[in-house]
């Protein structure tokens, strides 16, 4: 076994990288709750490509053939109806555990400096999924697939001068048709996902060159030299990240993290299970009962509502009269937190340690979230459309706020070492 | 203050109210208590279904053998009494009525119904087979309470009698004023009301389960995976503590 690692050593860097990223990768040893949800995220990315992977081999992506291929697949298929549940599941548990770690990145500061341009992979991601998810909607070919894209297709064609022939390039159409379904399999199964990949990959990479945040929000690289060896963890890290810098209060990933996260994957395949096996419809939000229905061109559903993760943007787009107006507001509500760095000037990460102002700020941001996206899901009623319209502005002035107060912000004093 | 709590309840009401009023159908619906381990309501349910509806609805995603087979009928005798017209048992279950054909008939193609439990609702279905009634002013002869102006004709009718909407006289405020009690068949149908009840649960039942085939299996998977993972988290947690005792 030696000899054979030995040898793959000499021709590709086989130890380095797993002593770099994994076995003496120094990882904060505070990590809580919260930290779970990135191990998570990749865990669901994968059961996706691989759910995806066979789905596809009995999939037909044609408007004649779709809907049927994939109750062939619920029936016919022995362990069809598993995998196309695993993977409609997965699809809401991405966007779950997407969301809440996100809502860490933002309730820790790990998206101020020098986490940047960590913070810009993940809203790629981000974004990529959200495309991802979108176009994958469309190829069940149900009632929602259809209208849920003709509803955020069109919206494309709010875009002056050039709207109605884009949005004809994108569906390749006059309507959503087979040439739709076709261009948008293509998208789902393969172009979206390799780029997903090449993000999460670069995700990691730069997480791993500037090094895990922490719930603290402090740093656990101290310069060189300043700390005594008694202070230092009797863990060996990778010179790569010793050679600068003396790292405190850290525990490799391997195999410590490793199996803390095993206790937490059991938990959430928990979850996964009881909404995979017990509930896979999850009352409508996760299937939608029109969508068990075949497309059907001619005949437009009561109410259109796109699927639980959208409903947030929606509400927002559906907040203002105006089409092109609401177009640009739902893109500026991600705009704002591709900002997020630049427009938060606090040198303090944690919010443990952030202002009494900041944490009435965050949680007003997270309230408005939520309720926009319940909003969402219903029928756009006069007291709805005002609820919306009150939240959409509280969801935008989370970030306007933040700028303003966050250069000369009361903060707490921030401990030097992690204590906990 | 007081009139601030006033101003906040009026608020909280009038949202709960306008979420109920876009909530979905206007007559209540009765509760269909499904139940898939029963066999003999689910072979009574396709018995009704291939006499009764195939004629106009497919259920074009589901075949004639797995349905022997989950519904634990002999396929010498599915195909003998559930096959009218020389499928073999592996087919699909269609019917021969074209899209035009319908539209010619109904002005619209009879909906195909393998799924038509997920799209309305075991309790919707159950509701709508026992509310049509008559109503001359349409094409058949009949309205539907759940569904208005409902398209096909009230295919049942041999089974129920003549369902008419009825109105009791009472007295109401110191007048006497006709309410609506529901729907009351005359009683000239093969069945009475309560055995077309169970007769209508047996075929939402089966429809339930032509929704779902795996269903079943799907729940008692569930709980494997629940007993799998127990047993996986224990374990890793144990893990966890053990190496843990490095950190300190």
């Amino acid at each position: 076994m030696k000899k054979l690692i030995a040898w793959f050593d000499e021709r590709i860097p086989l130890t380095k990288t797993w002593n770099i990223h994994l076995a003496q990768y120094p990882a904060p040893k505070n990590f809580n709750f919260w930290y779970l949800f990135g191990v998570l995220a990749t865990l669901v990315l994968v059961n996706q490509i691989i759910t995806g992977i066979w789905l596809t081999m009995n999939y037909v992506p044609t408007a004649e053939g779709a809907f049927a291929s994939v109750e062939y697949i619920m029936r016919d298929i022995d362990g069809g109806w598993i995998l196309r549940y695993m993977h409609s599941t997965g699809a809401s548990a991405f966007f779950v555990v997407v969301y809440l770690h996100m809502f860490r990145g933002m309730m820790y500061g790990s998206y101020q400096k020098p986490r940047e341009l960590l913070w810009i992979f993940g809203m790629l991601i981000f974004l990529v999924l959200m495309a991802e998810a979108f176009m994958g909607y469309l190829l069940p070919w149900g009632q929602m697939s259809y209208w849920g894209a003709q509803v955020i297709i069109s919206l494309f064609g709010a875009i002056p001068y050039i709207g109605d022939d884009l949005t004809l390039w994108i569906r390749g159409d006059y309507v959503i048709s087979g040439a739709t379904l076709n261009r948008f399999f293509a998208l789902h199964v393969i172009a979206l996902p390799l780029v997903l990949v090449i993000l999460v990959f670069l995700h990691i990479i730069a997480l791993h060159e500037v090094g895990s945040n922490n719930p603290e929000g402090i740093s656990i690289k101290k310069p060189k030299g300043s700390v005594p060896d008694s202070e230092k963890p009797k863990f060996e890290f990778h010179e790569r990240f010793t050679k600068k810098y003396d790292i405190v209060d850290a525990i490799p990933f391997y195999p410590y993290y490793i199996v803390k996260d095993l206790v937490g994957i059991g938990i959430f395949l928990a979850f996964f299970c009881y909404v995979l096996f017990f509930a896979p419809a999850m009352g409508g939000f996760f299937l939608e009962p029109p969508n068990f229905e075949a497309a059907n061109p001619l005949k437009t559903p009561a109410h259109i509502a796109p699927v639980w993760y959208f409903t947030p943007f929606y509400a927002i787009l559906r907040a203002v009269p105006d089409k092109l107006f609401g177009v640009i507001l739902m893109f500026a509500a991600i705009v704002f937190l591709f900002l997020l760095p630049w427009l938060d000037r606090c040198k303090v990460r944690s919010i443990r340690y952030r202002g009494t102002i900041h944490k009435v700020n965050l949680t007003v941001f997270v309230i408005s979230f939520v309720v926009l996206g319940y909003l969402g899901v219903k029928p756009a009623t006069e007291v709805y459309t005002f609820f919306a319209r009150v939240f959409t502005f509280l969801y935008f002035a989370f970030f306007i706020f933040l700028w303003f107060y966050s250069k000369h912000e009361k903060t707490q004093p921030v401990p030097e070492r992690i204590t906990k | 203050m007081n009139q601030l709590l006033k101003t906040c309840l009026l608020a909280a009401v009038s949202v709960w109210s306008v979420a109920t009023l876009a909530a979905g159908p206007t007559v209540p619906l009765d509760k269909a208590n499904v139940n898939l381990h029963d066999k003999e309501s689910l072979q009574r349910g396709a018995q009704l279904f291939m006499n009764y509806c195939l004629g106009c609805h497919q259920m074009q995603y589901h075949r004639y053998n797995r349905t022997f087979r989950d519904l634990e009928i002999p396929e010498d005798i599915g195909v003998a009494n559930l096959q009218f017209t020389g499928e073999k048992p592996g087919d699909l279950i269609t019917n021969t009525m074209s899209t035009q054909q319908a539209n010619d008939w109904f002005g619209t193609a009879a909906p195909d119904l393998t799924l038509v439990a997920r799209v309305r609702g075991a309790d919707w279905l159950y509701t709508y087979f026992r509310a049509f009634y008559v109503d001359e002013t349409r094409p058949f002869g009949v309205n539907n309470a759940v569904f208005e102006n409902v398209g096909m004709p009230h295919v049942l009718q041999e089974l129920q009698g003549i369902p008419r909407k009825t109105y009791e006289q009472r007295m109401i405020d110191g007048e006497m004023q006709d309410v609506y009690v529901g729907i009351k068949t005359d009683g000239s149908g093969m069945l009475t009301t309560e055995e077309f009840d169970t007769a209508m649960h047996d075929l939402t039942n089966f429809l339930v389960y032509t929704g779902e085939p795996m269903l079943l299996q799907q729940r008692r998977i569930g709980w494997y995976s629940f007993g799998f993972l127990l047993v996986f988290t224990i374990l890793a947690w144990l893990l966890k503590r053990e190496f843990f005792k490095d950190v300190k």
